[in-house]
């Protein structure tokens, strides 16, 4: 067991033209952990895991995922990582079995229909498997794009806004399937919106505000951050959307 | 190698299951068949080609808008694989980076040939003959597939830069146009000067000519390296251009 960060990011900086989205975002995730990356609209949440991913090269500083550096071993990040983007990556005139299969032969493993069934099984989705994936609703296409990103079972799954615009149910499905996978060893590093998301789910929560982390930890480390004063206006056990408020609030 | 094999059987099964895609390729050029043989085909004066019918000199300028109007198919598949997540998703797995690219291209060649053989198989029902032996129809199908793969090459690239899906297809009007200024329809003696300048002096002239000695048993003559020059040249740069701005994509999207 290696103690090791899965993912190590020191520094990181990222503009489009003049505008600065990233500015220097330091970031450390243990293995086997589920780390949540909150942050507003256009905080830069989707830029960060692009850059994690090998999608996009950062301007400045450094990031590392299992052990290789994004911006000088690429191929082997990418050996040791699935993304599941913001917006579902999936082939909409291929059935999900088809889908599946797809990934597995591009990962040149063995048995490729096996693992098609056994994630379909998993996903809840045996009975549309022979269905093209146009017919299929929002939380099954969801459903889907993450079962892709599981097959060949790799170490680190970054997963962006995983559950947007999924029903209540479907949400709670892809929460169990996370909650399992960290089970497994398997590093995960999610974008949130829903601040409920991140405290259901996460061991680790980072704040990314203008630019940079501004706060990261468990949720109660996140808790103990509060300022005394809204403590005592808020009363009960702070929850997440309390912090955040606070924090992102007494930072702009 | 195998990357592209699987993705390549992807794109071809996308074919498959909306194979109007095919027939509306076949159709425009079905339909200048039609036109230009029965309606006008009369009228047109081959000059001393006389004893040629008008089919088997109209064949080989169908033949090259057929591959004009079936690449614009290319980009546009490309463009919606863009546009969607899916090739993120590919660019993020540890598949050989040109992968996707190339996939896009063998499944141009594939979707062309079927094409052009429907656009063949119409010609033949109008009485389209030749007495070509197989080496000549080898040499057809040769600078054919060489045409297939220069315009599919300009179709990657056009899909890779395009904005929106009308920009996607939109490369390939230029090229529907280009059999007019030459000598596909009609020999170019009677056009007038600067046109006829022109017209023998752009690709489609050299490599229409070849085709129809190819399979009407004439010298070939000097065409021929003309013609192959033509699409070998026009290959090469549009490879290094796609290859160019796939480049630049990948690294700024
Ligand atoms: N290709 C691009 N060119 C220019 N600006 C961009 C580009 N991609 C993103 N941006 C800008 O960078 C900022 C951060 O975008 P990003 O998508 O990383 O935010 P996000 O935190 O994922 O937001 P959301 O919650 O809406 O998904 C935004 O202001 C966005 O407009
Ligand atoms: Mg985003």
């Amino acid at each position: 067991m290696t103690t090791a960060p899965a993912i190590e990011i020191a520094g990181l900086t990222k503009s489009y033209g003049d505008h600065a989205v990233l500015r220097g975002v330091d970031l450390s995730v243990p293995p086997g952990s589920i780390y949540a990356l909150l942050g507003s609209n256009g905080a830069g949440k989707t830029t960060l895991i692009k850059i994690l991913s090998t999608l996009l090269h950062a301007d400045d500083g450094r990031a590392s995922v299992a052990g290789h550096d994004v911006a000088d071993q690429p191929r082997r990040v990418r050996e040791s990582i699935s993304l599941t983007g913001q917006f579902a990556a999936v082939d909409e005139i291929l059935t999900g079995r088809e889908n599946l299969v797809l990934v597995a032969q591009l990962r040149h493993l063995r048995e490729p229909h096996a693992i098609a069934d056994d994630l379909l099984s998993r996903f809840d989705l045996s009975d549309a498997g022979g269905r093209r994936v146009a017919t299929y609703s929002g939380g099954m296409r969801r459903r889907l794009d993450i079962a892709m990103s599981l097959v060949g079972d790799p170490p680190v799954l970054f997963l962006d806004e995983p559950t947007t615009g999924l029903d209540p149910q479907s949400r709670i499905e892809v929460w169990r399937t996370v909650s399992e996978l960290a089970g497994r060893g398997t590093t995960v590093l999610l974008t949130t919106q829903y601040l409920e998301e991140a405290e259901q789910l996460a061991d680790r929560i980072a704040i990314l505000h203008d630019g940079r982390i501004i706060a990261d930890g468990t949720l109660a480390d996140l808790q103990a951050l509060l300022p005394p004063a809204a403590v005592e206006y808020v009363e009960k056990r702070p929850t997440l959307e309390d912090i955040f408020l606070t924090i992102v609030g007494s930072n702009s | 190698m195998i990357d592209t094999l699987v993705l390549t059987r992807r794109s071809l099964r996308h074919i498959l299951r909306s194979p109007d895609t095919i027939v509306t390729t076949a159709i425009t050029p079905v339909a200048m068949l039609l036109l230009f043989v029965y309606v006008f085909g009369g009228a047109i004066d081959l000059g001393g080609d006389a004893d040629q019918s008008y089919v088997d000199y109209l064949l080989p300028g169908i033949l090259l808008i057929t591959v004009a109007s079936g690449v614009a198919y290319t980009s546009y598949r490309l463009f919606l694989d863009l546009q969607g997540g899916i090739f993120e998703r590919f660019q993020s797995m540890p598949i050989t980076r040109s992968a996707p690219l190339w996939a896009h291209v063998l499944t141009s060649l594939v979707a062309n040939l079927v094409a052009l053989a429907l656009v063949v198989l119409v010609a033949l029902l109008m009485g389209f003959r030749s007495g070509a032996g197989p080496l000549a129809w080898l040499g057809v199908l040769g600078i054919l597939v060489l045409f297939t793969l220069a315009l599919t090459w300009l179709a990657v690239t056009a899909g890779l830069a395009a904005k929106s899906a009308d920009g996607a297809g939109g490369f390939a009007y230029p090229l529907l146009f280009l059999p007019f200024l030459s000598s596909a329809f009609v020999p170019t003696d009677g056009m007038p000067g600067p046109v006829r300048w022109f017209a023998e002096h752009q690709p489609v002239t050299s490599i229409v000519d070849t085709l129809r000695h190819l399979y009407a048993e004439q010298p070939l003559g000097q065409d021929v390296w003309t013609a192959l020059a033509w699409c070998v040249g026009l290959l090469v740069v549009a490879h290094l251009l796609a290859m160019r701005t796939y480049r630049r994509r990948m690294s700024a999207c």
